[in-house]
């Protein structure tokens, strides 16, 4: 019977009048319409929903929003919970690699003269207790360590254990107010800040990172103090750490992009 | 009589974006790969590694040792930016193609080669054919060869599928989540050496592809390729 469907096809092909003809492209523009509407509503509906759960980054605007917020919302989806990979001591890249730099300024230079005694960490913003921490203060909360890649939106890359305490610590210690949805991080080099969403600032590898490799964190990989953001790009982990703000809008810092990154042409979001 | 379509508009459609996003691609990525023209093997590569090969092209950033005096600008920022947006829209696009070449006989009829023409003497012949730059004959033009089947089979499902693994195997994010997409390939830098190598091959198929329409005719062929329409007689009019 199959076999014959073909042939039954085409007469009956043949046999269809102008009639019908224009009854069918009635039908195929009632359904592309009503396609259409669906579709336009769906991508509403979805906006709505992406944007109640956090899956829109704050340069989400311009000619390649789209491509940053499908990067953004699939990989914040995928990745709310999953854990950088860690690599094995031998797996350490030897010497570290420390990324080129501009000479450090002047209120650098007298901290490090002093042996970064009077280095402080600011951390303020929607939280309970606002508190100016020292790095043995910070040095205090139990010490926990990884070994992981740091990767270069360039290209290059290289494994390092790195020491540090957890910014979900000291977030717990100054008390986050529940409607936070980003921190915000500063660098003592001018206009170097950065900010990550919740999901980022809770995560079990994000590092106030102190050390490296069993010793001090060197000055060419952002000592005294780096935040270390393990699941994205390096340039998402600042160096020379002064300053923590906790937020519930971007919008009020910079230009209102989210950080220095995209001010300067770069996506926020560098999970990938 | 209007003559029938020689490529059916979801084909066309999706065959002009996969051309625009390659190129947005093929150009971001070279900008990409100049900030740090050097390729390694394994999980980590740097200044202080020794190097698989370097290309020996000027970088755009000044860490990088090139043995050129100068640096070329930086376009990074937007290079990434667009890399990723092209992406997204070549893979949705793709996946579109895909879902719609199984469920309408679209592999099977057009690019799965006949069994008689995979004899060895046979794809022997189609060679030689194509070595002796042979213009096809007008019912050749309606349908692909065996040698045009084979590669737009491997570009398709191997070499796309691929050039997407090995992007994603780069990211940092993505690989928290799928630690063997990154793994297997044996490391971080081997996902971005072998991201390098997908993109030549690409490359190398992109050069035949357009040789090959050049030798069938282009007007002709790029006619089929944009209206649909491959009507012989309106030739000689």
């Amino acid at each position: 019977m199959s076999e014959h469907s073909p042939n039954e096809h085409s007469v009956s092909d043949h046999s269809l009048g102008e009639h019908s003809r224009r009854k069918l492209s009635r039908r195929k523009l009632i359904t592309t319409g009503l396609a259409a509407t669906a579709g336009v509503a769906g991508l509403g509906v979805a906006a709505r929903i992406a944007q109640k759960y956090g899956l829109i980054p704050p340069d989400h605007g311009g000619i390649y929003g789209l491509g940053e917020t499908l990067t953004y919302a699939s990989q914040r989806l995928l990745t709310r919970h999953s854990l950088a990979r860690e690599f094995s001591h031998s797996q350490i890249s030897k010497p570290p690699f420390p990324n080129e730099m501009a000479p450090l300024n002047d209120a650098y230079k007298r901290l490090q003269a002093g042996g970064f005694a009077d280095w402080r960490l600011v951390v303020d913003g929607m939280v309970a207790r606002p508190a100016s921490f020292s790095l043995d203060q910070i040095k205090s909360y139990p010490s926990r360590s990884q070994i992981t890649m740091i990767q270069c939106e360039e290209g290059w890359s290289y494994i390092a254990e790195w020491h540090g305490v957890p910014l979900s610590r000291v977030l717990e210690t100054v008390e986050v107010l529940p409607q936070a949805r980003y921190v915000v991080y500063y660098s003592i080099e001018p206009d170097w800040w950065e900010s990550i969403d919740m999901a980022d600032a809770m995560h079990p590898q994000t590092f106030l990172t102190y050390g490296m490799n069993g010793d001090d964190l060197p000055v060419g990989n952002g000592g005294p103090l780096r935040l270390r953001v393990a699941r994205q790009l390096g340039y998402k982990s600042v160096k020379f750490i002064t300053r923590l703000t906790v937020t519930d809008d971007l919008k009020k810092f910079g230009k209102g992009l989210g950080s220095a990154a995209p001010e300067g042409g770069y996506a926020w979001y560098a999970g990938i | 009589m209007t003559a029938h379509s020689r490529h059916s508009v979801l084909v066309r459609v999706t065959h002009w974006i996969t051309t625009l996003c390659f190129f947005a691609l093929l150009v971001t990525g070279l900008e990409i790969v100049i900030s740090h023209p050097r390729f390694y093997w394994g999980e980590t590569g740097n200044d202080l590694t020794k190097p698989l090969f370097r290309l020996p092209i000027p970088a755009s950033r000044n860490l990088v040792p090139t043995g050129y005096g100068y640096v070329l600008p930086d376009q990074n920022g937007w290079s990434r930016y667009l890399h990723f947006q092209a992406a997204w829209i070549v893979v949705l696009t793709g996946l579109l193609y895909a879902i719609w070449g199984l469920f309408a006989g679209h592999f099977r009829k057009n690019l799965l080669p006949n069994k008689a023409d995979l004899s060895w003497r046979a794809l022997v012949k189609s060679i030689f054919s194509h070595l002796r730059f042979r213009r096809p004959s007008e019912e050749e033009a309606w349908s692909y060869n065996v040698l045009q089947r084979l590669s737009y089979l491997f570009v398709i499902f191997v070499l796309f599928p691929f050039v997407i693994w090995t992007g994603l195997a780069m990211s940092p994010a993505f690989v928290s989540a799928f630690p063997a997409s990154v793994n297997v390939l044996g490391g971080q830098q081997s996902a971005r050496t072998l991201h390098f190598f997908v993109t030549i091959a690409l490359v190398l198929f992109l050069l035949v592809h357009i040789v090959m329409i050049f030798l069938a005719g282009f007007w002709r062929r790029m006619r089929a390729m944009v209206t649909g329409r491959a009507d012989t007689r309106m030739e000689r009019t």
